[in-house]
């Protein structure tokens, strides 16, 4: 069996539903126009197709354009030893589509990542809780509108988060002008270098911003 | 031991066995008490940290939170070119970074469609150092999880191998730990002089290495009891979970992917898969040990067989000989024109990848490392997801620790060999 036939079985099934399989470095990818069939056609692959590993869910987003969610399940048999790639789209305004943790367990854990990268929800997990982020962490890292360098946020008690440096502050090299050995985070001395100072003062500002005093619930900084 | 027998999930099932009923429990009875362990506990392996119900010393239900290396790869690959983040491959499994550093090569070389171009010097260099990183992190797994069942001995044999496999990587990288050692179409630097023969050497030593390790745990009684009939996770469990290399197999699943979809030049070596046929802690750690001595076996065929031979006298590339993909050597960009450009646009776009989508997964120490990358064309991935094995592997732990004494869980840890760098990403 190759996975150009799976794909084939999985259209005689569903019809209009899964489009033409594309193929691209030998690998087939099929696309499922309603999401919110996934986990009915999911089931199918597993029942009737010998398709009993799922080896990763994962999204992407497609800033800009509509529907901006892609998920893609990477399926997999042992039995055939085949690959097959599933895709569906969720607009923006939804957000949402069925679970397939009844189908194969080891999804709980891959639709968390999604939930908490992304902002997608997934109807009928049954512990859809942030996983890698915190409980009560307010954005979705992995949009492409969020910025590479964070945005700050505080849950009292628990964690808060700064806008890391880009350049400047405490880990990243200065770019330009003196040898890169002068331009080390260790060898630069906070209190006479202005970028330090910068980074400082701007840290305090966003903290105040957040929680209302210009230090964190992290260790204060002495004088 | 069968662990089931003492397993007495809640209040009312002690009450039911109990002649006078309900009366004679007693307060703490049924009483559950939860317990933080984790994420800095030495057993954890790193920042795992585990939130345990306990009946006594059962666990009645295990919640694993992680995260708390959580540094966002996959966000930091968006926003840099395929070169570039070939050094956040060394910190996922950093136990075995050369492995992935390797796999993620492959993942990129699979997207331009130049894996096939590979040189076959460059193929076995390649599949040298995922056998090194192999043993490197079994001897890790195996020490700390024999030193987590109270063996620390074991933990110190294996750590003088690692040494010597760390001076090895040294001198073929230029660093210990964090090596970046392949590069898009093929690997920074050839084999050093001298090297193949002290990896004969190691090789040598390593398996004496092994079969003192085997001596000192495999018939060891407080060891075997510790391990044996602990953790035990039925075939379709596994597959349900997702479950990948040792800890795949450990449950009896026949599915290696150098043996299945092979990569490199994993097609033209011997070597045997290990099964195991309980899916227990002690059928892991046997694979692991067998693992090691097929790598062993693995990495003499290749050094044996090595295009160009030790010190390349027929001048073997190591690189696939486009400008375009891999960096020009230096000389050349100082005194050629059309070299200069390709080094500029290199550094400064990174290759130049199809627009398309690809997943590529190889057989890691820890299990089936994926990447999974959607190009819009250029140099930056549009989406680079990173398919851990210790991430998958961990989320069967809320299922597979209830009913367990306490103490079982440095062994169920010990026997999944996990690294939270990877988990996390």
């Amino acid at each position: 069996m190759s996975a150009l036939e799976l794909a084939q079985q999985l259209k005689a099934r569903f019809g209009d539903c899964i489009s033409e399989p594309a193929e691209f470095r030998a690998e087939i990818t099929v696309r499922l126009s309603e999401a919110e069939r996934i986990a009915e056609v999911c089931q199918f692959a597993k029942k009737e197709m010998g398709i009993d590993y799922l080896v990763d869910i994962t999204s992407i987003d497609n800033y800009g354009t509509d529907p901006r969610w892609t998920i893609i399940y990477h399926l997999y048999g042992y039995g055939h030893h085949c690959h097959l790639r599933l895709k569906t789209d969720v607009s923006e305004e939804k957000s949402e589509l069925p679970t397939v943790t009844g189908v194969w367990r080891t999804a709980d854990w891959h639709e968390r990542e999604i939930y908490d990268m992304m902002g997608i929800q997934f109807r009928g997990h049954p512990d859809l809780r942030r996983i890698l982020m915190w409980e009560g962490y307010p954005y979705y890292p992995l949009r492409k509108d969020f910025p590479l360098g964070g945005k700050p946020s505080a849950v009292p008690e628990i964690a808060f988060t700064q806008t890391a440096p880009e350049e400047g502050g405490p880990f990243v090299t200065i770019a330009g002008g003196k040898s890169s050995t002068a331009r080390e985070p260790r060898v630069r001395e906070p209190a006479s270098d202005d970028v330090e100072l910068n980074a400082r003062v701007e840290r305090r500002r966003d903290m105040k911003e957040v929680h209302g005093h210009s230090h964190g619930p992290g260790p204060v900084e002495k004088k | 031991m069968a662990t089931q027998d003492l397993q007495i999930p809640d209040a009312a099932a002690r009450a039911a066995v109990l002649p006078g009923g309900a009366e004679e429990l007693t307060d703490t009875h049924g009483e559950k008490m939860v317990l933080n362990m984790g994420p800095s506990h030495p057993a954890t392996h790193g920042v795992l940290r585990i939130v345990l119900e306990l009946d006594g010393e059962i666990i009645t239900k295990a919640t694993p939170e992680i995260g708390y290396l959580h540094r966002g790869d996959e966000k930091i690959a968006e926003n840099m070119t395929y070169t570039q983040f070939i050094p956040y491959t060394d910190r996922l499994d950093y136990l075995a970074p050369l492995a992935n550093n390797v796999a993620y090569a492959l993942a990129v070389e699979k997207l331009m469609g130049i894996d096939h171009q590979l040189p076959p010097r460059c193929q076995y260099i390649r599949v040298i150092c995922c056998e090194l990183a192999r043993i490197s992190s079994h001897l890790l797994g195996l020490g700390s999880m024999a030193m987590d069942v109270g063996a620390l001995t074991v933990f110190l044999f294996t750590f003088t191998e690692r040494e010597k496999i760390y001076n090895l990587i040294e001198a073929l990288t230029g660093a210990r730990f964090t090596t970046s050692y392949t590069r898009i179409g093929g690997v920074s630097r050839d084999l050093p002089a001298g090297w193949v023969e002290q990896c004969r050497k190691f090789l040598g030593e390593v398996t004496a290495n092994i079969d003192e390790t085997e001596k000192l745990l495999t018939r060891n009684k407080i060891f075997v009891d510790r391990n044996r009939d602990i953790g035990v996770i039925s075939r379709e469990a596994a597959i349900d979970y997702g479950l990948s290399g040792p800890n795949l197999r450990g449950s009896g699943v026949d599915f290696d992917l150098r043996k299945a979809h092979p990569y490199l030049i994993y097609d033209q070596l011997e070597f045997d898969v290990p099964i195991g046929s309980v899916g227990d802690c002690y059928d892991r750690y046997l694979i692991r040990i067998e693992e090691m001595r097929q790598s062993v076996r693995l990495l003499r065929q290749c050094l044996d067989k090595l295009p160009g031979g030790a010190g390349n006298a027929s001048k073997e590339p190591v690189n696939i000989p486009d400008g375009k993909t891999v960096l020009p050597p230096k000389y050349k960009v100082l005194t050629s024109m059309e070299e200069l450009i390709h080094q500029f646009i290199l550094v400064t776009e990174g290759v130049n990848a199809p627009p398309g989508e690809i997943y590529f997964s190889a057989e890691n120490p820890k299990g089936e490392l994926g990447f999974y990358i959607n190009s819009k064309g250029g140099g930056t991935p549009h989406r680079l997801k990173i398919r851990s094995p210790s991430f998958v592997n961990l989320s069967i732990l809320s299922f597979l620790m209830p009913g367990h004494m306490i103490s079982d869980t440095v062994a169920i840890f010990g026997s999944f060999d996990f690294v939270m760098g990877e988990c996390d990403r």
